[in-house]
């Protein structure tokens, strides 16, 4: 059974919510890096997000976008993110979710690579360019490899067209909580809790919700309605903060994690 | 006209290029301006509109020029000159714009944004955005501002906002993703008006139909003048619109060749160029597949040309079909013969081209010795030089 899956599974039988944070991969740099995602995991993450850094990430807010360019900049590749996944995996038990998008994967070959990350310890993978019309091809080498692709909804997406994606999610089900971008929000949506509710009647998948979740606070109340909280900026302006002590950075991560995941965790 | 209906099929795709690759957000409103388009788009009181605002506002027909100097100079074929620089605002891109504004009404958004490299297609959403009263954001790269202030300060005059983008290289690609990220965000009441025949379907298939207006009456106008169908068709390629509206009316024409010009920059081999299809590969950029210049793991790389509007690392899905399926063929011409192009059109015939336009006039001079005295020509001349005479100050 795939990693994710089982991290469901446990959260499940242990009445908990899954506490997702993401960051760029190579971001400031490799080995950096790597210390984050440890640090990540050991203040509790259940499943980590690890972007695939692409130049042109229309999806994502400033933050993110930084993020990107300052892991291109200091040399990161898809071989490079690959490399460090598998020397994470040697320690690390937590899922790995790659969120890339679709020229990175198209361009390394879809088959290669689902077959490499599967190998190298990688257990999903996030493409928010592709949607569910073009994600065929994408899907069938995946399910073939036991390795998740999780797709996302928004809330322009209708009630049927839900609930096909989230048939044919593999994983959890991404909500993503506003129109718009990546990026830390001060306020989330009034109706936000209300439409999470409806969504999980009508799929049986965990749901969870990403895009502009910013505090404890912000995710323990999200927590509360869905299966897990995704939570990528908050974590990355850290990082852009404290750019010349590394390792007050991994620190300040460790802390702000530690902090989101009590609350998730409740 | 049932080989032009088969491509794009139901969900875009041109042969193998084209698609839909954008977040989940945008694929409501992208299923919404599907429908309106094939709904309204055809339907007689939209056709009638459309008609009324190109004639009256935009002035169509342009002249089909028989640019006699030219063709003596060059000494090869009768070389016709479409006149698309006469229009109103300037170039060609008003066709798309008005018709995009007249759909953005029927779907009830009232707010307008685009994205702009050379500021032609941002000049010609401003006009159509003051004419029908809606809002109207345009991105442009901080690259682009500087190199294009002259139409800068005509969008702001008409009451547009210019939105600076300083990511990446600063320049059109930067502005569309910049405009994506806007789109995703306000959805619901805005209407995204794409430029060029790139972008998720239906953008390609539709900016290519509201530019077809070129080729059909270029095709009406060579057949009055000279009783028979031309031989060559030229036109420059950055994304490809002007292109794609002059050749598309005679894609069964088997007999009469296409050939786009792209912009070779500095050279096609120093690598600072924007031919995404001659060295190009196949990969997904702004929500379709199609060629486009990226480095080895699948990074995007910067485009160069001197002309603002032709340089983009990507290039429309049919133009990528045309390539493959041998129907049109790609040339490039660099920084240094644009130039010369633009000198060379200017002095003839006494018009002075955009420097997007002057790639395709520079061509000429190649494809002329190629053709014989009864062999016609019909270049589209997309754009007038108004907005780089600063550029060619600097460089001439």
């Amino acid at each position: 059974m795939n990693r994710i899956n089982e991290t469901f599974k446990r959260l499940r039988a242990e009445g908990k919510k899954a506490f997702i944070p993401y960051v760029t991969a190579g971001d400031p740099d490799i080995r950096t890096s790597k210390k984050i995602v440890s640090a990540l995991a050991k203040a509790g993450a259940d499943i980590i997000e690890l972007g695939v850094p692409f130049s042109d990430p229309l999806a994502d807010g400033p933050t993110i976008q930084k993020a990107i360019q300052r892991s291109l900049d200091a040399g990161c590749s898809v071989r490079k993110v690959f490399d460090m996944v598998r020397e994470l995996r040697r320690r690390a038990s937590v899922p790995f979710v790659f969120m890339t998008y679709y020229n990175i994967v198209f361009n390394y070959g879809i088959e290669r690579f689902i077959r490499e990350a599967k190998i190298c310890g990688a257990d999903g993978i996030i493409v928010p360019d592709l949607p569910m019309e073009e994600s065929k091809g994408l899907m069938d080498i995946a399910d073939r490899e036991d390795f998740c692709l999780i797709m996302l909804t928004a809330p322009t997406t209708p009630a049927e067209r839900f609930r096909k994606i989230a048939g044919r999610s593999r994983g959890f089900v991404y909500y993503v909580s506003l129109t718009g971008v990546t990026g830390v929000r001060e306020k989330l949506s009034d109706k936000l809790k209300g439409d999470i509710k409806k969504l999980k009647k009508m799929t049986a998948k965990p749901v969870c919700v990403g895009f502009g979740i910013s505090n404890p606070a912000q995710a323990r109340d999200v927590a509360d309605v869905s299966d897990g909280v995704i939570v990528g900026s908050a974590i990355i302006r850290l990082i852009e903060k404290n750019p010349d002590d590394k390792s007050a950075m991994v620190e300040k991560v460790e802390v702000f994690a530690g902090a989101v995941a009590k609350a998730v965790h409740g | 006209m049932r080989k032009t209906r088969r491509v794009p099929d139901t969900k875009g795709y041109f042969g193998d290029f084209g698609g839909r690759y954008i977040p989940e957000t945008l694929m409501p409103a992208i299923r919404e301006l599907t429908a309106a388009y094939r709904k309204t788009g055809s339907s007689p009181s939209f056709r009638k509109r459309l008609e009324y605002y190109l004639k009256e506002y935009a002035g169509r027909p342009t002249p089909l020029y028989f640019a006699e100097k030219l063709t003596k100079k060059l000494g090869g074929a009768k070389i016709y000159l479409k006149r698309e620089d006469l229009l109103h605002t300037g170039a060609h891109k008003i066709n798309n714009t008005i018709a995009q504004a007249l759909l953005a009404l029927e779907m009830g958004k009232k707010r307008l944004i685009a994205e702009t490299g050379a500021g032609q297609h941002g000049v010609a959403t401003a006009t159509v955005a003051a004419l029908f009263g809606l809002k109207c954001d345009v991105y442009m790269g901080t690259k682009d501002v500087e190199r294009q202030s002259l139409n800068v300060f005509r969008m702001k005059l008409l009451g547009s906002r210019v939105i600076p983008v300083s990511s990446g290289s600063c320049t059109l690609k930067d502005a569309m993703n910049e405009a994506i990220r806007d789109w995703v965000t306000n959805v619901r009441d805005t209407h995204y008006v794409i430029g060029s025949v790139a972008g998720p379907h239906p953008y390609p298939m539709m900016v290519r139909d509201f530019q077809c207006v070129i080729g059909r009456e270029a095709r009406g106008q060579v057949l009055k003048k000279e009783g028979r169908l031309p031989t060559h068709l030229v036109a420059c390629v950055g994304g490809g619109s002007n292109a794609l509206g002059l050749f598309h009316p005679f894609y069964n024409d088997e007999k009469v060749s296409f050939i786009g010009v792209e912009a070779a920059g500095l050279g096609l081999k120093t690598g600072r160029h924007a031919a995404a299809l001659l060295k190009g590969r196949v990969g997904i950029l702004h929500g379709s597949k199609s060629f486009m210049l990226e480095d080895e793991d699948g990074q995007v790389s910067l485009a160069h040309s001197i002309s603002a509007g032709l340089d983009y690392p990507g290039v429309g899905p049919e133009h990528a079909f045309y390539q493959k399926t041998g129907r049109a063929e790609y040339a490039a011409v660099n920084d240094r013969e644009a130039l010369e192009g633009v000198k060379l059109l200017s002095r003839t015939e006494g018009i002075i081209p955009a420097l997007e336009t002057a790639h395709a006039v520079y061509y000429l001079k190649k494809l002329a010795k190629k053709t014989r005295k009864s062999d016609i020509i019909v270049v589209c001349l997309s754009g007038r030089g108004d907005k780089d005479i600063d550029i060619m100050k600097e460089h001439m």
